[in-house]
C-alpha cells in the first residue's frame, strides 16, 4: 500500500483540518486523533462519574440521610453508573484505544470508515451533556442504570426521557464504532498478514464488537418501548395497563449483560499486549486465547437471565442460566492461565504499566469468583441487590477494567506524546489506588452478606462502622487521581523523550516514530508475523522492517 | 515516494478511501443492517413472550383482518424484484429503463404505506388500548419508518442517476446497490412481521 500522491505539483492546500491542538476539537477523520478524543472526554466523564461516587460516600458516612435529600441521592446514584458505564468505560476500552491501536495492529493507515469513526465520537459529547445537565433543569433520572420499570414510570419523567435520548446516543454511537471495529479487523488487513497473526487486542476487539452489533439494539428498541410507556402511556411494562415488566427486564440484561463483556473483553486484550513487552516473553497460550474469547462471546449472549433470578423466573431458566455462565469460568480461567504463564519466568520489569496489569489480575479474580458464587440461585436468592452485587460489579469494572485502562495509559504514553511517564508518581498511583479500590469494596462483600441494601442513602446502624471504610477508601482512590493528572500533563511538557520504541515492543504500532505520522508509517507498514516473537532467534522474525530487527537483536 | 506535509496528507486521506482502494461500503452496510435486524428481533422477542404469557385484559379487543396485509406483501415482494430491474439496467447504462423501474418500485413503496394508513384507521384499537394494540402499532410503525426511508433512497437515487454522466450511474453504482439491500432487507422483515403478527 503507497499513498497516493498527487501528479500535479500541488498548490498550497486549502485548510480542510486543523492540524495543531485544534484538531483535537475538530471533526478529524484521523483515527489517532479520535482515540485521544475518547480518552480525554472519557476520562472528563470519569472525573464527574467519580465526584458522584464522592457524594453518595459521602451520604453513607452515616447511617440517615443527613448529605443530601434522597430523591437527590437517587439522581445522583443514576448518574454515576450511567456516566461510569456509558461515557467512560465503553468508549475509552472500545472507542479509546481501539480506534488508536487497530489500524496499526491490522496494517492500515485508517480505520475502514474514517468519518463515520468520527461521527460515532461526535455523538458522545452531547449526549454526555445532556444526560449531566437533566440534573440542573429538571433533575435527573431516578431509577438507577438499569432503569426498571415500574420505577422508571412512576419517577420524574422529564429526566427519565432525557436519560433515554441520552443512552440512545451512546448506543447509536457504540454500533458504529463497532461496524468501523468488524470491517476495519476483517477487511483493512494488510496483505499477507493472518487472522492468527494479529496481536491479541485486535482478536479481543473482534469479539467485542460482534457483541455491540448483536445485543446494543436490543437494547435500542426496549428503550423506545420504554419512552412510549412514559411518554404515550402505552402499556408495554406497565402491569397496571396489562404489561409485562420481567419482558423489560430480559430485554434490558440481553444488552447490559454482554455490555460486561464489552467492557471487559478489550481489557482482556489490551492486557495480553502489555504483558509479554514487559516481562519479554511470548504471549502463552495464544490460540488458547482466541478460542477462549469467542466463547466468552457466544456464552455471554446466552446468560442474561441470572441477573432475574428472583424475578419469579421458572425453575428450568434458572436451571439453564446457572449452568451456562458457570461455563464461562472456564473460558475466563483459561486466560487468567496464560497470563499468569505468560509472566512466569519472565523478565519482569515491574513498573506502572505491569502494577496495573497485576493488579487487574487480583482484582479480577475475586470479582470472578464472586460472579460464578452470584450465579448460584441458592446465594444469589440471598445476596440479591445488596451491597455484595455492588463489591461484585465494582471489582469487575473498577478492579478490571479501570485498572486496564490505567495500565494502557502509562503503557502507550510514551508512544503518543513521544515522552515518557515519571515512573515514580505511577507507582504512587497503583499504590493509592490499589489500596484505596480494596479498601472501598471489600468491606462491601462483607455489608452485603448481612443485608445491607444497595440504593440506599440510609441504612442499620450496625452498618456504620464499615460503611466508613469504605468512604475512606472512595476518598484514597479520589486522591489517587491527583498524582496521575500530575503526571499526564507534567510530562507532556517535561517529561523525558521516548524515543520511537523505549519498550523495545515488537507489536505494531512501536515500529513507527512517536508520536506517530498521520499516516501512520512513513513508509510502507511492516509486516509484523510475530508481534509476540519475545525469545524466537532474531532470523525467524520477518519484520520486513529494519528497525524491527535491528530493536531485536538489542532487546532480548 | 514524494513526502507529503501533514496538511497535504490529510487532504488526501479522503482520497484513500473514496478510490484506488477496495470498497468497504457494502459490507459496513450489512452489519449495520445485522444490527437493525437485532432491534426487530428484540421486538418479536417482546411480542410473542407478551403473546405466550399475558391474558388480553377483559374488554379489550385484538383483532387483524388479512386482506390488506397480504396485498402489502405482495406490494413489497414484487418492489424487491422491480429493484433489481432497476439495478441491473443501470449496470448495462440504460438509465431511463432503470429510472422508470425506480419510480415504479417507489410507487409501489409508497402504496404500502398508503395502504398501511388505510389499516391503521380502519382497526378497531388505538395505541393505547391494550398491550397487544401496543405492540402490533410499535412493530408496524418502526418497520413502516424503514419503508419511508427507502422509499426516499429510491427517491435521491432516481433523480441523481438522470443522466449517463450524473452522480450514479453505469461505474459509480454503489448508492443503487446500497438502497436495494436495504430495500430487500425491509422486504425480508415484513415477511416475518407478517407471519408473526398476522399468521400465528
Amino acid at each position: 500500500m503507497t499513498i497516493t500522491v498527487p501528479q500535479q505539483s500541488t498548490p498550497a492546500a486549502p485548510s480542510l483540518q486543523p492540524t495543531g491542538w485544534l484538531r483535537y476539537l475538530s471533526f478529524s477523520v484521523d483515527h489517532k486523533v479520535i482515540g485521544l478524543q475518547y480518552l480525554v472526554c472519557g476520562f472528563a466523564f470519569y472525573l464527574i462519574g467519580g465526584a458522584l461516587a464522592g457524594a453518595i460516600r459521602t451520604e453513607l458516612l452515616s447511617p440517615v440521610s443527613d448529605f443530601m435529600p434522597r430523591d437527590v441521592y437517587n439522581q445522583v446514584l443514576t448518574l454515576h453508573g450511567t456516566v461510569m458505564i456509558f461515557l467512560w468505560i465503553v468508549p475509552v476500552v472500545n472507542g479509546a484505544f481501539g480506534n488508536y491501536l487497530i489500524p496499526f495492529y491490522v496494517g492500515a493507515r485508517d480505520m475502514a470508515y474514517p468519518r463515520l469513526n468520527a461521527v460515532a465520537f461526535w455523538l458522545i459529547p452531547p449526549a454526555g451533556l445532556m444526560l449531566i445537565s437533566s440534573y440542573f433543569i429538571t433533575g435527573a433520572a431516578q431509577s438507577g442504570w438499569t432503569a426498571y420499570p415500574p420505577l422508571s414510570i412512576t419517577t420524574p419523567a422529564t429526566g427519565q426521557i432525557i436519560w433515554i435520548l441520552s443512552v440512545l446516543l451512546l448506543g447509536g454511537s457504540s454500533i458504529f464504532g463497532g461496524i468501523n471495529f468488524i470491517a476495519t479487523i476483517l477487511k483493512l488487513r494488510r496483505p499477507g498478514l493472518k487472522l492468527m497473526e494479529l496481536p491479541m487486542y485486535c482478536w479481543a476487539m473482534l469479539g467485542t464488537s460482534i457483541l455491540v452489533v448483536l445485543s446494543t439494539p436490543v437494547l435500542a428498541g426496549t428503550l423506545i418501548m420504554l419512552s412510549f410507556d412514559i411518554v404515550a402511556h402505552t402499556g408495554f411494562f406497565n402491569p397496571g395497563l396489562g404489561g409485562n415488566v420481567v419482558v423489560y427486564q430480559h430485554l434490558f440484561w440481553f444488552y447490559s449483560h454482554p455490555a460486561v463483556y464489552i467492557m471487559v473483553l478489550p481489557a482482556f486484550g489490551l492486557v495480553s499486549e502489555i504483558l509479554p513487552v514487559h516481562c519479554r516473553k511470548p504471549l502463552f497460550g495464544y490460540t488458547t486465547m482466541v478460542y477462549s474469547i469467542m466463547a466468552i462471546v457466544v456464552l455471554g449472549l446466552v446468560v442474561w437471565a441470572h441477573h432475574m433470578f428472583t424475578s419469579g423466573t421458572p425453575p428450568w431458566m434458572r436451571l439453564f442460566f446457572t449452568i451456562a455462565t458457570a461455563f464461562i469460568a472456564v473460558p475466563t480461567g483459561i486466560k487468567f492461565f496464560n497470563w499468569l504463564a505468560t509472566l512466569w519466568g519472565g523478565r519482569i520489569s515491574l513498573n506502572s504499566a505491569v502494577l496495573f496489569s497485576c493488579g487487574f489480575i487480583v482484582n479480577f479474580v475475586l470479582g470472578g469468583i464472586t460472579g460464578v458464587a452470584l450465579a448460584q440461585v441458592p446465594f444469589d436468592v440471598h445476596v440479591h441487590d445488596t451491597y455484595f452485587v455492588v463489591a461484585h460489579f465494582h471489582y469487575i469494572v473498577y478492579g478490571g477494567s479501570v485498572f486496564v485502562i490505567f495500565a494502557s495509559i502509562y503503557h502507550w504514553y510514551p508512544k503518543v506524546t513521544g515522552r515518557m511517564l515519571n515512573e515514580h508518581l505511577g507507582r504512587l498511583h497503583f499504590l493509592l489506588t490499589f489500596i484505596g479500590f480494596n479498601l472501598c469494596f471489600a468491606p462491601q462483600h462483607w455489608l452485603g452478606l448481612n443485608g445491607m441494601p444497595r440504593r440506599v442513602a440510609e441504612y442499620d446502624p450496625q452498618f456504620a462502622l464499615v460503611n466508613q471504610f469504605s468512604s475512606v477508601g472512595a476518598l484514597l482512590m479520589a486522591v489517587s487521581t491527583l498524582p496521575f493528572l500530575w503526571n499526564v500533563i507534567a510530562s507532556g511538557f517535561y517529561g523525558a523523550p521516548a524515543g520511537d520504541n523505549p519498550w523495545k515492543a515488537l507489536t505494531p504500532e512501536w515500529l513507527t516514530s512517536s508520536p506517530p505520522p498521520v499516516e501512520n508509517w512513513h513508509g510502507d507498514p511492516p509486516l509484523v508475523r510475530h508481534p509476540y516473537g519475545y525469545g524466537i532467534p532474531a532470523d525467524e522474525i520477518d519484520l520486513k522492517s529494519a528497525s524491527g530487527s535491528d530493536l531485536w537483536r538489542g532487546g532480548q | 515516494m514524494t513526502s507529503l506535509t501533514p496538511q497535504e496528507q490529510l487532504l488526501t486521506d479522503t482520497d484513500h478511501h473514496g478510490s484506488g482502494h477496495e470498497d468497504h461500503r457494502m459490507f459496513g452496510l450489512a452489519t449495520f443492517l445485522v444490527a437493525d435486524a437485532m432491534t426487530f428481533a428484540g421486538f418479536f422477542a417482546a411480542y410473542l413472550t407478551f403473546k405466550a404469557v399475558n391474558p388480553l385484559m377483559p374488554g379489550a379487543v385484538y383483532e387483524l383482518e388479512l386482506p390488506l396485509p397480504i396485498l402489502n406483501t405482495v406490494l413489497l415482494l414484487v418492489s424487491s424484484a422491480t429493484f433489481h430491474r432497476a439495478g441491473v439496467n443501470l449496470r448495462r447504462g440504460r438509465n431511463d429503463r432503470c429510472r422508470h423501474w425506480l419510480l415504479l418500485t417507489a410507487s409501489m413503496g409508497l402504496a404500502f404505506l398508503a395502504s398501511q394508513m388505510v389499516e391503521y384507521f380502519t382497526l378497531p384499537f388505538g395505541l393505547t388500548d391494550n398491550l397487544f394494540a401496543s405492540t402490533f402499532y410499535a412493530l408496524t410503525g418502526f418497520h413502516g419508518l424503514h419503508v419511508t426511508l427507502g422509499a426516499l433512497m429510491i427517491l435521491i437515487v432516481w433523480w441523481q442517476c438522470r443522466t449517463p454522466a450524473g452522480r450514479i450511474n453505469a461505474s459509480n453504482h454503489f448508492p443503487l446497490e446500497a438502497a436495494e439491500l436495504y430495500w430487500h432487507f425491509v422486504d425480508g422483515i415484513w415477511v416475518i412481521l407478517f407471519v408473526i403478527l398476522y399468521l400465528i
